[in-house]
């Protein structure tokens, strides 16, 4: 091999770069999201439940999400009646936001960890709270 | 040992079949079952809404103002301050204007100066619809021309199919631009059209638009398609134009008059 120690050195220091996020965070556990359900209107229930299973909500709200929007817009539909048959309005600033009025402990907690940035709070108002972003 | 060509593609299609079945369960696990949607009963309902505008109740300033404010004001319409980036559901225009067919020299003094007011005709059949690349813009059943904001991309096209300039492009982000928000609606971002929705999240709830509401009479709206509704009424007993000449079928009427009885 020509030049092996240019090219050893070379790829060390390729590596050093590319693994560097790896062993600069290795052992340290980033905290894990932590959402909270304990804004004033969900802690006055008596039954605190969404309109689905937390599994579900967990799994799919954005895909009920989309659903919700393509109903109440396009088909005027604005009743949603869930699996357990409580019907519920339609409308994710004036019903979702009504309970979880807390966005950044309870949307921004889990999607700032998983890093993603939905742009619902480009249009929708999000809910007043103290050091509220928006 | 070896397999022939033929037994390794009959193995193959076999495998991929099996992987498409694991995925279709995937695909289902977790879908919520007996989930309907439906409109709510309080609602109101029609087959093509229109409205008449009787220019003759519209008197003074305040009755043009009156109308366009409730409006922007409930539907966090920004104000820019500047004609360049305005965005408006509601104006107003000259008579010569908005019926460019109707002017004369000889109409009464009343009807040249007068101003009329202007929103999305909600036409029957609405060119900016058609061109809309994304189906951000649709037709209801009810006939109202409608926008889902969250699928426009901005490129504009229906303001430039719209003949009658009811859109309005954001071309800065709208919220530092709204005076007081109104918490119930959303508001616009940077980059998209809006128009007038001829109040559909009213509707739903079993209540007229907001601008009829304070118009005191001189908006009127109801269904086009019911002989007996209250625009039908007055359609079939005033002269009424609409800016028809362009086969949009426009669903806004306009009742011109000279004087009050006229």
């Amino acid at each position: 091999m020509y030049d092996a120690g240019k090219i050893l050195i070379g790829l060390i220091i390729f590596l050093a770069f590319a693994t560097f996020p790896f062993y600069s965070n290795m052992g340290k556990a980033v905290a894990k999201p932590d959402p909270k359900l304990d804004t004033p209107v969900i802690q006055q229930m008596k039954v605190k439940q969404c309109v689905e299973s937390k599994e579900f909500m967990r799994a799919e709200h954005m895909q009920l999400l989309n659903n919700w929007r393509d109903a109440a817009l396009r088909r005027g539909e604005r009743l949603y009646k869930g699996s357990d048959g409580r019907i519920t309005e339609i409308s994710f600033q004036n019903q979702c936001l009504r309970c979880h009025s807390n966005k950044k402990k309870f949307c921004d907690e889990c999607h700032s960890y998983a890093a993603v940035k939905p742009y619902c709070w480009d249009c929708h108002i999000a809910p007043k709270e103290a050091n509220n972003e928006h | 040992m070896s397999i022939s060509r033929r037994d390794f593609l009959k193995l193959a299609g076999i495998s991929s079949l099996g992987i498409g079945f694991s995925a279709t369960d995937l695909l289902w696990k977790n879908r919520a079952e007996a989930i309907e949607y439906m409109s709510s009963p309080k609602g109101l309902t029609a087959k093509r809404w229109a409205m008449v505008v009787d220019l003759r109740k519209f008197k003074t300033e305040e009755d043009y103002n009156r109308v366009i404010d409730i409006c922007h004001r409930i539907h966090n319409v920004p104000d820019f301050g500047n004609l360049k980036d305005e965005v408006k559901w509601i104006w107003t225009d000259t008579f010569e204007h908005v019926f460019p067919f109707q002017k004369n020299e000889y109409l009464p003094e009343g009807v040249q100066e007068k101003k009329a007011v202007l929103f999305c005709n909600h036409c029957d059949n609405p060119p900016c619809v058609r061109v809309c690349p994304t189906k951000a813009t649709f037709k209801r059943k009810d006939g109202i021309v409608a926008q889902d904001y969250h699928r426009c991309i901005g490129c504009r096209f229906c303001m430039a199919a719209c003949p009658f300039g009811s859109r309005s492009f954001n071309w800065r982000d709208p919220r530092p631009f709204i005076k007081r928000l109104n918490p119930k609606f959303p508001t616009r971002t940077k980059g998209v059209v809006e128009k007038c929705n001829f109040c559909v999240e009213r509707l739903a709830e079993g209540l007229k638009p907001a601008c009829v509401e304070v118009s005191n009479g001189a908006l009127t709206f109801g269904d086009l398609s019911d002989p007996n509704s209250e625009v039908r009424k007055i359609l079939s007993t005033n002269y009424s134009i609409r800016k028809a000449e362009l086969g949009t079928r426009p669903s806004v009427f306009y009742i011109i008059g000279g004087d009050e009885d006229a």
